[in-house]
């Protein structure tokens, strides 16, 4: 099992999200959100509405994310569910933050199939700018972690940064991925081998090669 | 004989053309849905028996038998669902995401033709929550859908009303089970439950529900026009049809690609990936099906038919079809000691044999890798997987379990070489 901690109640923390409340905007997504599930099944929107709750919190402070004890209670009182319940799922589930967490998410994938592609360097990259395993950066910018299979194994290595990810890693472009973060601007997304595509192989793909410039209808060769 | 580009199915498999409605129904999608359904149910089970279709997700259970345990109507007037399992979180796998974002009304049309076949009254499909972007265009596509009058009340003309609801996970690979993943549909942690009673009696919200691999239900409606005996065309026989293959690690060009069921190893390789980087005399081994199936040295898979029943002959499995290539430069003991340490960190933590026993393999498995054990070790780590394989709820402790037992397997000589030589280093510092 993964260890994960919840960030302990205190003072300081209720008086700083005690009043949290969705934005006009967000309240209209929950609701939308509870109507996907069977009337008194409301209890199945939890994980919507933390990863929602989770974004809110974010904004409003410029970084991923991250669940209080507060906002979790938030959410328990929407859904008529005990806070226990909240707090169970908050904890199992790895992609909700429970901690304080920095503005870019930095998770590299060092399962198996980008480890033979070169997991290791990018690790060393990004612990070469100064981040570490578990911690955020002292200016708040970058928080560090080694995750599991992201699914990207065809153009590994890969690390997923917030909501986009970077494939097809080398230790010079996640640099460059990292820096152009740290001044504020957008890096390409995807894939980051030149003349790649998405998950084609590399040089072009050796089917399907009709698709490349139209929108081939094969069905008049069947 | 070789896949022509008609006979994929996949057809925007790299993302070159839109994923839109507009777009996918111009290579085919959608396209007269109402006449597919109108066949009934039981023809459209029988074509998908009849297709030779074997679930996509890894087990390879036959999807039209697996339609067909559904009940035909409801006698105490509890609905069905049609549970769509897009959690890819095997390592290796890779082929839903591809799926998702670039053909996603392949499945939402699969989607309706499934669930009107099993009677469900919607279907949930459960996408893994670091798919973030692929969500965002499934959401996309579905509302789409909805627009165009293909899904609600009489989707597609049909008279069938039919929902479907996309619902994000949040990070865990056990949530692939499905037992696991009604579970978190629910909105609980994702323990998986005791079998029986199986979903197909008692599933989600405690109706009969079934659920199926993205791959499964995304090729039910290419099976549907194209007539089963097109798709039991391909592969040998047990393993009929296409497959989406996923290639990893050291070849020289990785890649996803739609091939042909039981297409040798060899031919796969040099066909779409460039060969194995350094040649084929620097292979070292093969996890032909995602990590939790057993590796297979080079010499047996180098011409080893691709499929269910080929690769079972050999000790391993198919899996998701999710190849991870490893060339001689491979530490190979730490390639399956990182593997041990995924399933550690993904064990759900629910029956002891495999919260514990997880930690416990990883642990040795990082002791062997660098020679710091007793050879006697080695047989008694295999002693522990075998306590640890069957002894749990779902398969996670099995799939923790195979890959150490294929290690020791086949590479026990290198493993005692580690220990020998660290011995060494220890008597000379003494």
């Amino acid at each position: 099992m993964a260890d994960r901690h919840p960030e302990p109640d205190s003072p300081a923390l209720r008086a700083r999200w005690g009043s949290f409340a969705w934005t006009p905007e967000n309240a209209t997504k929950a609701k939308e959100i509870i109507a996907r599930y069977p009337a008194g099944r409301q209890r199945s929107a939890v994980m919507p509405l933390l990863d929602l709750a989770q974004r809110q919190v974010g904004a409003e402070e410029n970084t991923q994310g991250w669940l209080p004890l507060p906002v979790m209670e938030y959410v328990a009182a929407q859904l008529d569910m005990p806070i226990i319940r909240v707090l169970e799922v908050a904890t199992f589930y790895t992609m909700y933050n429970i901690a304080p967490i920095g503005r870019f998410h930095v998770q590299v994938c060092g399962t198996t199939p980008c480890m033979l592609r070169g997991s290791d360097d990018i690790l060393a990259s990004c612990k070469a700018k100064g981040m570490k395993k578990g911690h955020t950066t002292a200016d708040g910018l970058f928080t560090l972690t080694e995750v599991e299979c992201m699914g990207n194994c065809s153009s590994a290595p890969m690390v997923q940064i917030n909501d986009d990810n970077y494939e097809d890693l080398t230790a010079e472009r996640i640099e460059h991925i990292l820096d152009e973060l740290a001044a504020g601007r957008q890096p390409k997304t995807g894939t980051q081998e030149p003349g790649r595509h998405t998950v084609e192989p590399v040089g072009g793909p050796t089917s399907l090669t009709a698709m490349v410039s139209e929108n081939h209808d094969y069905r008049g060769e069947w | 004989m070789a896949l022509a580009d008609k006979d994929r199915i996949f057809t925007n498999l790299y993302g070159y053309q839109p994923w839109n409605l507009a777009a996918a129904q111009a290579r085919g999608d959608w396209d007269n849905t109402k006449d597919l359904i109108a066949r009934g149910r039981d023809a459209i089970i029988q074509e998908m028996k009849d297709s030779g279709l074997r679930g996509r997700g890894g087990a390879g259970f036959p999807t039209g038998m697996k339609w067909s345990f559904m009940p035909k109507e409801s006698k105490d007037g509890r609905p069905s669902f049609l549970v769509i399992n897009a959690d890819e979180s095997e390592p290796g796998s890779c082929k839903d995401r591809e799926i998702i974002r670039h053909d996603p009304h392949k499945l939402i049309e699969g989607a309706l033709v499934a669930g009107f076949a099993m009677g469900a009254r919607a279907a949930y499909i459960y996408i893994r929550g670091e798919y973030i972007r692929e969500a965002e265009t499934l959401f996309a596509a579905v509302a789409e859908a909805y627009d165009a009058g293909l899904l609600g009340k009489n989707a597609a003309g049909s008279g069938y009303d039919f929902d479907v609801f996309v619902h994000r996970g949040a990070g865990a690979y056990i949530c692939g089970e499905e037992t696991a993943m009604i579970e978190s549909l629910e909105g609980k942690k994702g323990q998986p439950r005791l079998k029986p009673p199986f979903p197909a009696g008692a599933g989600l919200y405690g109706c009969p529900t079934t659920v199926n691999n993205v791959e499964s239900i995304a090729v039910a409606p290419t099976i549907l026009r194209r007539g089963a005996a097109w798709f039991s065309s391909f592969g040998r026989e047990n393993n009929k049809g296409t497959k989406l293959f996923q290639i990893s690690g050291h070849v020289d060009k990785p890649c996803v690609v739609e091939e042909e069921m039981s297409i040798p190893f060899r031919e796969l390789i040099e066909k779409h990936c460039g060969g194995i980087r350094g040649g084929w005399d620097n292979l070292l081994a093969v996890i032909p099906g995602g990590s939790s199936v057993p590796l297979v040295p080079a010499a047996e898979i180098m011409d080893a038919p691709m499929d269910f029943d080929g690769l079972r002959a050999l000790g391993s499995g198919l899996g998701t079809a999710a190849i991870i290539v490893m060339d001689k430069s491979t530490d190979i003991v730490r390639a399956i000691s990182r593997l041990s340490y995924f399933y550690k960190h993904e064990s759900c933590g629910q029956c002891t044999p495999c919260r514990e026993g997880t930690g416990w393999m990883w642990r040795v498995m990082e002791r062997l890798r660098t020679g710091d054990a007793d050879v006697e070790e080695i047989d008694m780590l295999f002693n522990v997987t075998k306590q640890v394989e069957g002894h749990t709820i779902c398969a996670l402790g099995d799939a923790a379990a195979w890959p150490i037992q294929g290690l020791i397997r086949h590479f026990r000589p290198e493993i005692e070489r580690r220990i020998a030589a660290r011995a060494d280093v220890r008597e000379a510092a003494e």
